[in-house]
């Protein structure tokens, strides 16, 4: 008679089957990690030295011009111009995109919620450059017709920027939604709460730190953006008083100048010093993603 | 004179799609009493529950005809949540909502419109002293609910379904997770209970029905074999299945 399966051995080969996977996949996560830390040696090679003697000019002044003599380095208005972009743009986008992740997972049927998940996807393989586009030529004019001056502005970014992220936040938010066990929402009915207060104080309350998480992707994503701010924003490095006001964000400085800055020079520094900068601020938005997600899988 | 039965079941079938899993069952809960279910997995037991409060049509697929009557009332005539309140549900398995253990019980009587703390205080330590659960954890009524064991969990719930002074009790196998000394316990409770409301109880257990149900009730394969006053049923069923599942035969 045959073995037990229990005391059989699979073949040899298997083992190395194994042993080979496990190296490729090993390589591969090293390898990620070694292009972060080249992309950081990078950036910081050429920017750190200038941050170093200019941080507190750069960091006390709002006036930001690069090519006149002498050169003004000041990013307050550039710091600024980011985080009202991303703040107007998220007042627009979570709300929306929670709303809708609410619905897609509590209240569209199964066949509804797959063809709006396609459209979903869809938005999200947008590219940038083509959002560039609608804002200036669809939406803007739209702003205008509604009663904004003439010119691009800070809320044209806001908008193009939250439509950009809500596929993001629609999707990971109806993930962290139908994460919440069943039996959840059968208790809450059960006890007679109606679909509404059943979402409002149970669903949303289980389901926050996957919503938190999904919000805290979509602000990083809002701060990198960059050719669709640059389009659309007016690009003028001033503080905005009014949502009418054009704006200009870090990343859209950088692209917009560093074709144009000499190799080398004061101008370069600076705007790898403003990568450094974003990079930093996209890295402790991303930590903070991070944490989100390492207390949600020990709650 | 017989009174008015409290939960009357008239001619109900149910199908998940085409198969039909409770079939024309007429059955009546008294009121006041213990109704007890019983019958091998499968029966249909838990999805005829799922009528009396209307939780079926949340199912997708599912479909019954025949009516359940509360008081007399259809229940389909009546406002679900307000259903919902007046007919509570025990699931067999323990639902800690994700909320601290007095805002689990506090849940029902909020959405009810209840604010004064004072009158909430007395709603929570009232049920879960009547669900045999406050002296184990009247000092942590702020921990989560979800912290609890199992078997605390399963009184919370039954806590719980207390909050909104329930007039019909369905207890769905609520000893699956409960120690036979808390089960007895909980037993106790039911049989004082039941001075105020109706309670119908599904169980796995004969012994439990018979020590606590007034009437009960034997299902099949989605059908009502035979119904009556438990003494009379365990001693001399009419029906030769009924007399083989409580002689422990098969099931
Ligand atoms: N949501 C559902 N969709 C499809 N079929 C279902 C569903 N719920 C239950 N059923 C089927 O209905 C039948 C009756 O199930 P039910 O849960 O009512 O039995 P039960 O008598 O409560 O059994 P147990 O004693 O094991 O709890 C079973 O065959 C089950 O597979
Ligand atoms: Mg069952």
């Amino acid at each position: 008679m045959a073995d037990p399966i229990a005391r059989r051995r699979p073949p040899r080969y298997t083992r190395y089957v194994e042993w080979v996977i496990e190296g490729l996949i090993r390589v591969c996560g090293l390898s990620a990690i070694v292009f972060i830390l080249a992309i950081f040696v990078f950036i910081g090679k050429e920017g750190i030295g200038f941050l170093g003697t200019h941080i507190v000019g750069m960091l006390s002044s709002t006036d930001w011009n690069p090519t006149s003599t002498p050169p003004a380095f000041g990013l307050i208005a550039l710091l600024v111009g980011t985080f009202w972009c991303v703040g107007l743009s998220l007042l627009i986008s979570v709300p929306v995109g929670l709303a809708s992740a609410v619905y897609l997972s509590e209240f569209a049927g199964d066949s509804r919620r797959e063809g709006l998940k396609i459209v979903v996807e869809l938005l999200a393989a947008i590219p940038s450059v083509v959002w560039g586009f609608i804002g200036v030529m669809i939406l803007n004019p739209l702003l205008q017709k509604a009663g904004a001056p003439v010119g691009l502005n800070g809320l044209n970014g806001a908008i193009v920027l939250a439509l950009m992220t809500l596929p993001l936040l629609v999707s990971l938010g109806e993930d962290a939604l139908r994460a919440v066990p069943e039996s959840y929402r059968q208790a809450a009915i059960a006890m007679g709460a109606t679909k509404w207060e059943m979402v409002w104080r149970v669903l949303l309350p289980a389901a926050r730190r996957g919503l938190l998480v999904a919000v805290l992707l979509g602000v990083g994503r809002c701060v990198g953006e960059t050719m669709a701010v640059l389009m659309v924003t007016g690009h003028a490095a001033r503080i905005p008083h009014s949502i009418y006001d054009p704006v200009r964000t870090l990343t859209a400085t950088i692209a917009a100048e560093l074709g144009e800055a000499v190799r080398g020079g004061e101008h370069y520094q600076a705007l790898f010093a403003l990568g450094i900068l974003l990079f930093f601020v996209t890295f402790v938005v991303n930590l903070i993603a991070d944490a989100a997600v390492r207390a949600r899988k020990t709650q | 004179m017989v009174a008015e039965p409290h939960v009357q079941i008239e001619g109900l079938t149910l199908s998940y799609g085409p198969r039909a899993v409770v079939k024309n069952v007429t059955l009546s809960a008294p009121r006041n009493g213990i109704l007890g279910i019983v019958g091998p997995a499968g029966s249909g037991k838990s999805s005829m529950l799922t009528c009396l409060n209307r939780t079926i049509e949340l199912t997708p697929g599912a479909s019954y005809t025949g009516t359940v009557r509360l008081d007399g009332q259809d229940v389909r005539s009546l406002e679900a949540s307000d259903l919902r309140r007046r007919v509570a549900m025990v699931l067999p398995l323990p639902v800690g909502l994700p909320m601290s253990v007095y805002d689990n019980v506090a849940f029902a009587p909020r959405l009810a419109g209840v604010r004064r703390k004072t009158e909430l205080d007395e709603i929570v330590e009232r049920c879960i002293t009547q669900a045999a659960l406050w002296d184990e954890v009247k000092d942590r009524l702020d921990m989560l609910g979800t912290r609890l064991s199992g078997g605390q969990q399963q009184r919370l719930t039954l806590a719980r379904a207390l909050s909104t002074d329930p007039e019909v009790l369905c207890l769905d196998e609520f000893s699956i997770a409960i120690d036979p000394v808390t089960t007895m316990r909980i037993e106790a409770v039911l049989t004082e209970l039941k001075e105020r409301m109706t309670i119908v109880l599904v169980t796995n257990l004969l012994m439990q029905a018979r020590r606590i149900a007034d009437v009960t009730a034997f299902m099949l394969n989605g059908e009502l074999i035979e119904a009556g006053p438990t003494g009379d049923l365990f001693v001399f069923a009419r029906d030769k299945r009924t007399n083989d599942y409580l002689a422990g035969k098969f099931g």
